[in-house]
């Protein structure tokens, strides 16, 4: 049985009396690449929203390691660090260098020192074929290199698990590839993923495991063959045949 | 006794040049003491203002906090809702009145201009906190800061950036607006201004230096943010270290602000 790292449990999530997501049971294993695919508005984006915390869900628990997160037995700080987060619009703290962004949290929150921090940093910008821009500021790199910057931001924390909040969408298309291939490389060294994508190609070739979701609803949770060549459930098969044609 | 107007601007000056300094040092240090601790006092509310109240916190937190920003909310609203020679008097005036303290013109005067800048700076920069990014919070958010790392680290000081010229507007106001304060007898600028134009009852030729004067401060203070805010952008060239087929190349890349998000 695989080591289980995060732990959905009936989860569900309002904004107002609009219904997001309806009781989603979820489990993420140990090395696992979880690719999260569905229409605009299938609630995939609020359920890894969910998952860091940023939005609080209606009812349900999330569990991490054990760890019933909304209960306080492990502090939010603490489990965010352990829980990254890669966003679509980067979200690049835009007063610091591509280098301070990375250390940043490495040392207010894990309380590292510079030294220390400015090492793993460089490790990691290394990884993801941006150490040459350490001095850059965001505004001065472009789309790609800033996601793979924040790809480094959210390793150097130790991060165990890191979400992906579609990372390619924002992206010219001739910088989608420059970003699939550092999360493919992270995907091969065993990192645990939770990727929410339109990138069918990458769903199919890196995931090890595809959620459909629809209308808030988990559809279909299976391996990618199975997703892509046989899905169980009409609505999934819809939905591919329709994306797919594209 | 001089007969042209220079004549008489110059014999003004000879002889109430030390009033024009003393009056001036203090206009200076009304406006700089004022703004920056308006600034400070504007920042804590506008921090205090911006807390998130948790749906799922604990109970006594959410009513301080309630009941702290409501209170915050009331004294914005008065201070900017009234004018700041009538809150001179009535601090002034009530603190001897009601509760005999003789508080000194000049502390007076400093305490009133840092809590009517404190007013107008906390809606500043909460509209300085409100123009940053969400996104940026929550990339803050997301590598496990607090509310107060992600504040002070990185929301605060782009807004504080964004806000220079709103806060040099302030300042600008201040140096001019602490005339007003003649009315509680602080020896500032238009105070001792009006002494030297009394003996001769040359009220043109002194106001008119008087009005040179605030003209060069404002000015100074106007040239000197506008170079703060050329530091606090940075240099807008980078340096690449190494290349592709030379490890140790150091490459200068030249990219302007604005252009591509």
């Amino acid at each position: 049985m695989a080591e289980t790292i995060i732990e959905i449990k009936h989860l569900e999530k309002k904004f107002g009396n609009n219904e997001v997501l309806k009781d989603i049971n979820f489990t993420a294993n140990k090395g696992e690449v979880v690719a999260i695919i569905g229409s605009s508005g299938s609630g995939k984006s609020t359920l890894l929203r969910c998952i860091n915390l940023l939005e609080i869900p209606t009812s349900g628990e999330i569990i991490y390691r054990n760890n019933n997160i909304q209960n306080g037995s492990m502090s939010l700080s603490q489990y965010r660090t352990k829980v990254g987060m890669v966003f679509q619009q980067f979200n690049l703290f835009n007063n610091m260098t591509v280098l301070e962004n990375c250390v940043v949290g490495q040392m207010k929150v894990l309380k590292r020192n510079r030294k220390e921090s400015e090492e793993i940093a460089k490790n990691y910008l290394d990884k993801v074929g941006m150490l040459q821009y350490i001095n850059a500021k965001p505004k001065q790199i472009s789309g790609g290199q800033k996601q793979r910057v924040a790809i480094a931001r959210g390793l150097s924390m130790d991060t165990e698990v890191l979400l992906f909040d579609e990372p390619t969408s924002a992206l010219d298309p001739e910088m989608v590839g420059e970003v699939l291939e550092v999360m493919k490389k992270l995907a091969n060294e065993g990192l645990t993923m939770i990727v929410v994508t339109h990138e069918m190609t990458f769903a199919r070739d890196v995931a090890n495991r595809v959620v459909f979701m629809d209308k808030g609803l988990i559809v279909e949770d299976d391996s990618p063959k199975v997703i892509f060549t046989s899905p169980k459930q009409q609505r999934t098969r819809e939905f591919l045949s329709r994306i797919l044609r594209e | 006794m001089p007969d042209t107007f220079f004549g008489w601007v110059i014999f003004l000056l000879n002889e109430y040049g030390d009033l024009f300094i003393q009056g001036t040092v203090n206009t200076v240090i009304i406006a700089i003491t004022g703004t920056i601790l308006g600034f400070l006092i504007g920042l804590l509310i506008a921090i205090a203002r911006t807390i998130p109240i948790l749906k799922n916190g604990f109970l006594i937190k959410k009513i301080l906090l309630k009941i702290l920003q409501f209170l915050l909310g009331v004294y914005v609203e008065v201070v900017r809702g009234t004018p700041m020679i009538v809150q001179s008097m009535i601090v002034y005036y009530g603190a001897l009145q009601y509760f005999n303290i003789d508080i000194p013109a000049m502390t007076a005067a400093i305490l009133i201009v840092s809590f009517n800048t404190g007013a107008y700076m906390a809606e500043i920069i909460r509209g300085g906190i409100i123009s940053v990014d969400r996104g940026q919070t929550e990339g803050a958010y997301s590598i496990g800061m607090t509310h107060w790392q992600t504040m002070t680290s990185v929301v605060l000081p782009q807004a504080v950036r964004n806000i220079i010229p709103s806060i040099g507007n302030e300042f600008v106001v201040n140096i001019k607006d602490s005339s007003v304060l003649n009315v509680i007898s602080v020896a500032e600028l238009f105070f001792m201004s009006k002494s030297a134009a009394g003996t001769y009852l040359k009220y043109f030729e002194v106001f008119f230096i008087t009005a040179c004067i605030y003209l060069i401060l404002t000015f100074t203070v106007t040239k000197i943010l506008g170079l703060l805010e050329k530091y606090m952008d940075g240099p807008n060239e980078f340096i690449i270290h190494g290349s592709q087929s030379n490890s140790s190349a150091v490459i200068h890349v030249h990219k302007n602000d604005g252009g591509e998000k």
